[in-house]
């Protein structure tokens, strides 16, 4: 009996990698930075980006922001009142947004040029695994990690903190109900990505707020 | 879980690779799963078999080669091996590593196939 090995060397997630490379190409052509912002459901993405919208528009930027979520508009209708174009994807029951989503979603959004923005946003599903493996052509993927969650998440979650480029702590008005070890946390999150930049938020206070929308400037800024 | 996905993807790509080989019948199917890839491997394992009823794939293997984490140490200046994925610094010299150069990878290998006159016999 003969059997014979075929070589196929391809990446299982090819059509999606070549999806989000043609994104990435276009989002630099039209000079917009995209940001993926992916976490643990109820970390306070909405919260975060709400705020970051606001604050950002205030400073005279270019914004808008896709959203997605298993089911609802609940979020796209919260991000609508910060007064810019937001744009709601349901996955019905798929755990993570995928490149071709992106792309389709931002073909149909005739009213959106995006040569005419500064930060595209692109909230994820809430889920600390799987959307860690799908590249969208963001620039840069945000991770956030909530008070609330524990100190130890980067070390349950190495997969999805590693893959991040940079680190939001979020609630930290409730760091000190929660016994919030900092120190800790940051150490954890240094452990899977040394070096990630890292960024201590309240968006119920602002707290944060000036550096992490000075850091998103600059990034605009150095990138295009 | 993606798992189901990303295993009915790899039905796809190896069923289209077969159209080169006609009638010949798939025995194994090896994959490399990066120790980083966001995938289960007894997940896949068990989609595996759903996935593949009533393809061309049915009642062959699937083989997981998982891969060790491999990042570049700058201090030792040569690719080194973790032994896990809870801490990124050098086994040698214990300094962190960010630069990440295997762990990541999701990719069909090979197929091993028997081909058509051989069934026959």
């Amino acid at each position: 009996m003969t059997t014979r090995i075929v070589e196929l060397r391809r990446g299982i997630l090819k059509k999606n990698d070549e999806l989000a490379a043609e994104l990435r190409a276009r989002f630099a052509a039209a000079g917009v930075l995209v940001l993926n912002l992916v976490s643990s459901p109820g970390t306070g993405k909405t919260a975060l980006l709400e705020r970051t919208l606001k604050g950002l528009k205030a400073r005279g930027a270019r914004v808008a922001a896709l959203v997605g979520d298993l089911e609802t508009d609940n979020d796209a209708r919260r991000l609508a009142s910060s007064g810019v174009p937001v744009r709601q994807i349901n996955t019905h029951g798929e755990c993570h947004l995928e490149a071709e989503e992106i792309g389709r979603h931002l073909d149909d959004w005739k009213e959106l040029a995006l040569d005419q923005l500064d930060f595209l946003f692109i909230e994820n599903v809430g889920n600390l695994v799987c959307p860690s493996d799908y590249d969208l052509g963001e620039a840069i993927r945000v991770v956030l990690l909530s008070v609330t969650e524990g100190e130890d998440k980067p070390l349950k979650y190495p997969t999805m903190f590693n893959s991040a480029d940079t680190a939001v702590l979020t609630k930290m008005d409730l760091a000190g109900p929660c016994d919030f070890n900092r120190e800790l946390a940051i150490k954890n999150i240094n452990e899977i990505r040394p070096g990630m930049r890292i960024f201590e938020t309240s968006a119920k206070t602002g707290a944060g707020f000036d550096e992490w929308l000075a850091y998103l400037a600059e990034e605009q800024k150095s990138r295009h | 879980m993606h798992e189901l996905s990303l295993i009915t993807s790899v039905v796809e790509t190896v069923t289209e690779s077969l159209a080169a080989y006609p009638g010949a019948r798939v025995e194994k199917v090896r994959l490399r799963v990066g120790a980083l890839a966001a995938v289960v491997p007894d997940v896949l394992e068990f989609c595996y078999g759903i996935a593949t009823e009533g393809t061309p794939l049915e009642g062959s293997q699937l083989v997981i080669d998982v891969l060790p984490v491999v990042v570049h140490c700058i201090s030792c200046d040569r690719n080194v091996e973790l032994t896990g994925i809870q801490s990124f610094r050098c086994p040698v010299c214990d300094e962190p590593c960010d630069d990440l150069r295997q762990g990541r990878e999701l990719e069909i290998d090979s197929i091993e196939i028997e081909d058509a006159d051989e069934v026959k016999q």
